[in-house]
């Protein structure tokens, strides 16, 4: 086993291991820093294949960006774990037989003998002066540019959607907003009237008597 | 490395909907308080432009560009007009639906037109990439449109399943996209149809990325047995977006299936003619036989669009242009179709009250005799009873089968049209002979829905009475000569 051999092994082994453990511990943060663990090997095992790029911005983009903005919603929001896992027991031994049976029809139809190295031939090695970045930017900007528009447009769509769902205008009873330029314009006219009012006139306290004994 | 410019002329009603789309976007911020109804009326000639754009520039020849990532031929043409005039209408019923339920968005109208726009690129596209992106645009806008109705528990029920069933149908989609990948290391599919003919490709990965493809396909088209969303997305989701999703996305996905299986998997038409007889005799009969006891108008609507799809399989399965071409003749009628029968719950309903259950349309002919006479042009259609296009489509689909041999298949589907003329026709009886206690009145919401409505539905029997120019019309864009 050459030292290249053993790298890829140990990589692809935490990658897996790590992929296993991500789904399977219960906590939500945990379980996203074991992510963080399973991209960071696969990133070494494209460095491995010679793809340096790719490994480097999986580790920026999604290690260093996207990971971190999920850690952050993770803890923000208040998530039940209890009921989150409810049912996961029950359901999990015919989740795990249903996975191992079409793991195991998969490998039976097509398992290792169909992408051996017989079949694709060994790996192309470059030398020194050989750029993956550049190698990766020219098809995507010329022969793949058609795509490279639409993904972008759909992640316009995704924006649209994203905001289209959340924002809603609130009632001025779900929330109390103050709106200042209202409170600066206001003149005293405005809230306060004046009324006039004809003057209230006390009547006599010895007519007042005179009136209840004529009730009497 | 030189760089040429891609020829962009072929992709000019495309790159036309994509711009006015995202002006419209940034429009509706400053319309949607002094002018909403700019939103809808800029949608409309921003569709009626991009059809007068592809009738312009109407191509018979096929035209390939981006580097082999984009197609325009007839088949394009004719499908892409198809699914402008289908979204004409279904913005047409939406406006006048969203209005009625105070839930009139600008962003409902953008994302419909993005939706559009994906459903274009899925019909043009020619190679794995730019169609799973085209799929993913549209059904990204179709998800977002559903749960666009907050407030209401079962649309967001609806919009969650479809959500979470779309995810897990275009996951297995792309699993075998790029097992199909590996077997024959190209992603354009005219390549991929040359390297399987030069017998190159590894027979046992070509198929099993077939099983994949072919599920994530039967999923989107809502095939037995990846039909389960079907019923209840189609019931819980609001009747506008039940009317969006039962039509034009329906003609793209028929786009697909031929992309896939036709220009690029052609040769391994053994491997998927099985399955597809499998999808279609399922779909036919779990279709027709669990419509049977349905209540709700909108369920069984999703039920008998699940033997329909069974129907346009089955012209699939045939395995030759012509059995294309009678599936794409199915699906278009099944598209317009759809837009009578969603239209006319719409045009009927109440805010409140949906009028989606068949009860709703007891003793309809005493309350509106002329609405009740285009349900009658819409069910009969449905049900596939001459003069109507419906019978028309359903003998152009059995014709395909029979001549390719699958006698039974098209046994199996004559009997599931006769079950299923039970439950159209039942329709029928309760408008016609059930008497209603207490009078309701059941007027259209607007004079001009009405209209609509009656215009819609007897295109159904127009079609039927002049059949010819549409059949014509699918059987060239597939390169078949006309016989008789």
């Amino acid at each position: 086993m050459s030292f290249e051999q053993l790298v890829f092994y140990a990589f692809a082994g935490i990658s897996s291991l790590a992929a296993l453990m991500m789904i399977t511990v219960r906590n939500p943060v945990k379980a996203a820093l074991w992510l963080v663990l399973t991209f960071i090997s696969a990133a070494g095992v494209w460095l491995l294949a010679e793809s340096e790029f790719l490994g480097l911005v999986l580790i920026l983009v999604y290690v260093g960006a996207v990971m971190v903005l999920f850690l952050f919603v993770v803890m923000m929001l208040d998530i039940n774990l209890a009921e989150m896992k409810e049912g996961f027991a029950q359901y999990a031994p015919v989740g795990a037989l249903v996975a191992l049976v079409v793991f195991g029809l998969i490998y039976l139809v097509v398992g290792p003998e169909h992408f051996g190295l017989d079949k694709t031939g060994l790996p192309v090695t470059h030398g020194p002066d050989y750029s993956n970045t550049k190698e990766i930017a020219v098809p995507l900007y010329t022969q793949h540019a058609y795509a490279f528009v639409l993904a972008a447009v759909l992640l316009l769509v995704g924006i649209v959607a994203a905001i289209a769902l959340t924002l809603r205008r609130r009632g001025p009873r779900d929330a109390l907003y103050q709106d200042i330029d209202a409170q600066v314009r206001v003149r005293a006219e405005d809230r306060l009237t004046m009324v006039k009012m004809a003057p209230e006139v006390e009547p006599d306290v010895s007519s007042k008597n005179e009136e209840e004994e004529g009730a009497k | 490395m030189t760089f040429e410019v891609p020829n962009l002329a072929p992709a000019l009603p495309e790159i036309v909907l994509l711009t006015l789309t995202s002006f419209l976007l940034i429009a509706d911020t400053v319309w949607s308080k002094r002018c909403a109804h700019c939103t809808y009326w800029a949608t409309q000639i921003t569709l009626l432009v991009v059809g007068w754009l592809i009738v312009s520039s109407f191509t018979t020849q096929t035209v390939v560009t981006f580097d082999g990532s984009f197609v325009r031929d007839t088949l394009a043409d004719v499908l892409k007009l198809f699914i402008v005039a289908t979204s004409i209408g279904i913005f047409l019923f939406s406006r006048e639906y969203l209005l009625q339920q105070r839930s009139y968005h600008g962003e409902f109208f953008v994302l419909g037109l993005y939706g559009v726009l994906g459903m274009f690129v899925m019909v043009s596209a020619y190679n794995l990439i730019t169609l799973y992106l085209g799929l993913e645009i549209m059904s990204l806008a179709l998800y977002a449109m559903i749960a666009m109705q907050r407030d209401s528990q079962k649309a967001s029920e609806a919009a969650m399943k479809y959500f979470v069933l779309g995810a897990l149908a275009t996951g297995m989609m792309l699993y075998g996209m790029s097992m199909l990948y590996g077997a024959t290391g190209t992603l354009e599919l005219p390549k991929i149809a040359q390297v399987i003919a030069s017998g190159h490709a590894d027979q046992a990965v070509l198929a099993f990325s077939l099983v994949f493809i072919v599920i994530g396909l039967a999923f989107k088209l809502g095939a037995v047995p990846f039909h389960m969303w079907v019923p209840d997305v189609y019931h819980g989701a609001p009747t506008a977006m039940t009317l969006y999703l039962a039509s034009a996305p329906k003609i793209a996905a028929f786009a697909m299936l031929y992309r896939l299986l036709w220009d690029g998997l052609q040769l391994a038409l053994p491997d998927w003619q099985g399955m597809l007889i499998i999808l279609s005799v399922l779909s036919l009969i779990v279709g027709t036989v669990i419509a049977v006891v349905q209540t709700n108008l909108k369920r069984l609507l999703a039920y008998s669009g699940i033997s329909h799809m069974g129907f346009v399989l089955m012209g699939v399965a045939a395995g030759d242009a012509e059995g294309f071409a009678a599936a794409m003749f199915y699906i278009i009628i099944y598209a317009i179709t759809s837009v009578a029968a969603f239209g006319m719950i719409i045009a009927l309903a109440r805010m409140g009250h949906e009028f989606d259950e068949i009860e709703d349309f007891k003793g309809l002919n005493q309350r509106n005799p002329w609405l009740a006479a285009m349900m009658l042009f819409i069910m009969f259609s449905m049900a596939g009873i001459p003069p109507f296009i419906g019978f028309w489509v359903k003998l152009a689909v059995i014709e395909a089968a029979v001549n390719a041999g699958l006698l039974w298949l098209a046994i199996v589907a004559v009997i599931t049209a006769v079950i299923g003329a039970f439950y159209y026709l039942r329709v029928v009886k309760v408008m016609y002979f059930d008497t209603v206690e207490e009078s309701k009145p059941a007027e259209p919401i607007t004079r001009e829905l009405g209209f609509a409505v009656s215009v819609v539905s007897g295109l159904l029997l127009i079609l039927g009475l002049f059949p010819s120019w549409i059949l014509d019309l699918c059987y060239r864009s597939l390169g078949v000569t006309v016989v008789g």
